[in-house]
C-alpha cells in the first residue's frame, strides 16, 4: 500500500516537474557555454532588461558542444565555440546566419578581431573573448631571456618545463620554431615538425592538460607552454612569473558568439548577443574571467594596468607572426598520425 | 607481536590510500587561494561562494533528484523482475538473466551514446526526462542481481506455505516475501543511488537543454580549473554520507537488540 502511495506520488511529482516549465509563456534562452566562463550574474539583469529567461549549460571542450549540436536532440540558441570550430560548423551548416544589423553594439567589437578567416564577414559570429599561447616562466628559477620557442630545446631547461596535451599547439610550436605556417598542408614541413618534437622529447617534463597551473605554483615545472587566459590567472596571483610571446610567431585564438542550427528563439538570442556585446557587461565578464575581451568599450573600462601586459593585451607589433588556426579538413588524419606516433615513441 | 604490527600496518594502509585523497581535498577547500597546490591560509570563502553558485546548486539539485527517482523506480522495476524471474523455468531464467547482464559489462560510453540515438531518432527532448529515463535504465540490472540471490535464500516452499494458510498473493509477498528480500532490496537501492550519482558518461549523452547534473558541471570547468568551491562541495556531501551512514549503523544496532 506504502509503495503504492509512493509511486503515485513520484509520477505527480514528476509530472509537476515537466509542466512546470514549459505552461508559461515566458521565453527561455537555451545557452551553451564554456564552464565558467560568463558571470552568471547577468543573467538576471538580461531577464530583468527583456523579460527573457536564461536556461545555462556548459561544456568543457568544443568537441563535446559540437556533437551535441551534430546529434540533435538538443536547442540551444547561443554557443561559444573556438574559431576552428566555428569554420567547421560553417562548412557542415550547422550554424544560423546572424542578421548584424539588429546587433547595435556589434558596432564596439574591435575591428582588428572583425572579418576573420574562419568567418570573413561575421556572417555567424559574434567576437567574445581572444587570447595567445605562449610560454610562462617563474623569474625565481629561470633568469635567460625567454623570447624564442628555442628555450624549449634548450638542454639547460631539460625537465624542468611542460607542453601541451593538446596535439595541434604542440605541433604548432614546432613548425613555428621551424618558421613554416602553423596551418601547412606540406607533408615534408609536418615530417620536420615531427623530427623536432621527437628530438624535444626527453627535455619535456610532461605533456599536460588542466593541471598545469597547479605545477607552476608548487613549482614542479618551472616553465611551460599555456594559454594566454592560464598565464594571466597565475600571474594575477603570483607577480613573480611572467608570460612570454614568442617571437617566431605563436596561435591566436577565439571564441565567438554563435547561433546554432535548430535555436528556437532566433530573435532573443540576437537580443543576447547584443546585450553581451555592451560595453559594461563586457567589462562584468571579462573581469570574472580574466580571459582578454575583443570589445572596445570595455577596453576602456578595464584596469589599465592590463593594457600592454602579454598576458592580456599585448602590443600589436608582439603579434606579427602570430596566425589562427584553420579547419585542416581532411588533412587533419596527417596531424592525428603525427602525434601518436610521437606520443608512442 | 610482529603479526600484530603487520596486520595493523595494513589496515592502516588501506584505510590511508583511501581516505587520503579525500582528506587532502578538504584541507583544500578551507585554503585561502584559488590553488590547489599551495596552502595561503585559511578560510571559508569557498563555502560562501558555492552557495551563492547558482549553477553549482541546480546541478546539485538535478544530481539529487535524478538519483532518488532513479534508485526508487529502478528498485521498484528491478524487484518485480527478480519476483518474476525466480519464479520462471529455469532455461528462460538463464536467458533472461544473460540478457539483463550485458548492459552491465557494456562500456558506458555505448549505453550513452545508443541511448541518446534512441532518443534522437524518437524525436524526444533531451533533458531531464532523458536523464532519469537513462538513469533507471543502467540501474535496473544491478538490483536485479541484488535481489535474486535473496529469493534463492528464502526457504522454497514459504510462500506456497502462506498460500495454503489463507493469503491472499499480494499478502503473501508483502508479509512473507518482502521482509527475507529487504536487505537485497536496499543493497540494490543504494547501488542505484551511487551509481547514478557517480554517472558521467550516459548522464552527457542523454542530457541537454539546460540540465546538467554535478559530474558534467564539475568536468565542464576543468578548462578553467577546478575552483575550491567543488572541494567544499564535496567535503560536504562527504560529511552527509558520513553522518547517514552513521545514523543508519546505530539504528541496526538498535534494532537486533
Amino acid at each position: 500500500m506504502k509503495k503504492i502511495f509512493a509511486v503515485v506520488l513520484l509520477v505527480v511529482l514528476m509530472a509537476s516537474l515537466f509542466t512546470g516549465c514549459s505552461n508559461s509563456d515566458q521565453v527561455v534562452l537555451n545557452v551553451y557555454n564554456w564552464g565558467d566562463y560568463i558571470d552568471e550574474d547577468i543573467f538576471q539583469q538580461f531577464e530583468e532588461e527583456t523579460g527573457i529567461k536564461i536556461n545555462y549549460e556548459t561544456y568543457a571542450t568544443n568537441e563535446e558542444m559540437y556533437t551535441k549540436i551534430n546529434k540533435g536532440g538538443t536547442q540551444y540558441d547561443i554557443a561559444i565555440p573556438s574559431e576552428y570550430m566555428i569554420e567547421k560548423m560553417i562548412k557542415e551548416d550547422l550554424l544560423e546566419p546572424i542578421d548584424l544589423t539588429k546587433i547595435p553594439n556589434y558596432a564596439n567589437i574591435d575591428d582588428q578581431f572583425k572579418n576573420l578567416s574562419f568567418d570573413p564577414n561575421n556572417q555567424y559570429s559574434v567576437p567574445y573573448f581572444w587570447g595567445t599561447v605562449g610560454i610562462i616562466y617563474n623569474t625565481n628559477l629561470i633568469d635567460g631571456p625567454i623570447d624564442s620557442w628555442d628555450v624549449l630545446w634548450d638542454e639547460q631547461y631539460a625537465r624542468q618545463f611542460t607542453m601541451v596535451d593538446s596535439q595541434r599547439d604542440s605541433i604548432m610550436v614546432a613548425l613555428k620554431k621551424l618558421g613554416y605556417s602553423m596551418n601547412t598542408k606540406n607533408l615534408d614541413e609536418l615530417e620536420e615538425a615531427k623530427q623536432a618534437l621527437i628530438e624535444q622529447k626527453p627535455l619535456v617534463l610532461a605533456y599536460v592538460g588542466d593541471n598545469v597551473k597547479d605545477m607552476l605554483i608548487s613549482e614542479e615545472a618551472s616553465m611551460a607552454v599555456v594559454w594566454s587566459g592560464e598565464a594571466s590567472a597565475v600571474i594575477q596571483e603570483y607577480d613573480y612569473f611572467e608570460y612570454a610571446l614568442p617571437k617566431e610567431g605563436s596561435n591566436m585564438w577565439f571564441d565567438n558568439i554563435v547561433i546554432p542550427k535548430g535555436a528556437k528563439n532566433i530573435d532573443a538570442a540576437h537580443q543576447f548577443i547584443d546585450f553581451l556585446s555592451r560595453g559594461d557587461i563586457g567589462f562584468l565578464n571579462a573581469d570574472y574571467v580574466g580571459y582578454a575581451t575583443c570589445n572596445i568599450e570595455t577596453m576602456k573600462l578595464i584596469d589599465p594596468a592590463l593594457i600592454g601586459t602579454t598576458y592580456a593585451y599585448p602590443d600589436k607589433n608582439l603579434l606579427e607572426n602570430f596566425e589562427i588556426f584553420q579547419d585542416p579538413g581532411d588533412f587533419i588524419v596527417e596531424y592525428d598520425r603525427i602525434w601518436t606516433e610521437l606520443k608512442a615513441k | 607481536m610482529v603479526n600484530k604490527f603487520i596486520r595493523r600496518f595494513y589496515t592502516f594502509l588501506i584505510f590511508g590510500f583511501l581516505y587520503a585523497p579525500i582528506a587532502v581535498l578538504a584541507v583544500f577547500s578551507f585554503n585561502d587561494s584559488k590553488s590547489t597546490a599551495k596552502w595561503e591560509g585559511f578560510t571559508l570563502d569557498w563555502y560562501q561562494s558555492l552557495f551563492s553558485n547558482n549553477y553549482i546548486m541546480k546541478s546539485l539539485y538535478y544530481t539529487v533528484l535524478v538519483a532518488l527517482i532513479a534508485s526508487v523506480v529502478a528498485t521498484i522495476i528491478g524487484t518485480f523482475a527478480a519476483f518474476g524471474l525466480f519464479y520462471m523455468k529455469s532455461w528462460k531464467q538463464k536467458a533472461i538473466l544473460n540478457v539483463n547482464s550485458i548492459p552491465i559489462l557494456n562500456p558506458d560510453i555505448v549505453t550513452g551514446v545508443s541511448l541518446m540515438t534512441l532518443f534522437v531518432a524518437l524525436n524526444v527532448n533531451l533533458g531531464l526526462l532523458t536523464m532519469i529515463i537513462a538513469h533507471v535504465t543502467f540501474c535496473i540490472p544491478y538490483v536485479v542481481l541484488s535481489v535474486l540471490p535473496k529469493l534463492k535464500q528464502m526457504p522454497g516452499e514459504m510462500l506456497e506455505a502462506a498460500l495454503d494458510l489463507g493469503a491472499t498473493p499480494w499478502y503473501a509477498f508483502k508479509k512473507v516475501i518482502f521482509p527475507e528480500i529487504k536487505p537485497g532490496i536496499i543493497t540494490g537501492a543504494l547501488i542505484a543511488f551511487t551509481l547514478s550519482i557517480d554517472d558521467f558518461v550516459i548522464s552527457f549523452f542523454t542530457t541537454g537543454n539546460g540540465v546538467s547534473n554535478l559530474s558534467i558541471a564539475i568536468y565542464s570547468m576543468a578548462r578553467r580549473g577546478i575552483k575550491p568551491e567543488i572541494n567544499a562541495l564535496s567535503t560536504l556531501m562527504f560529511l552527509t554520507v558520513l553522518v547517514l551512514m552513521l545514523i543508519l549503523n546505530k539504528r541496526t544496532k538498535i534494532e537486533e537488540i
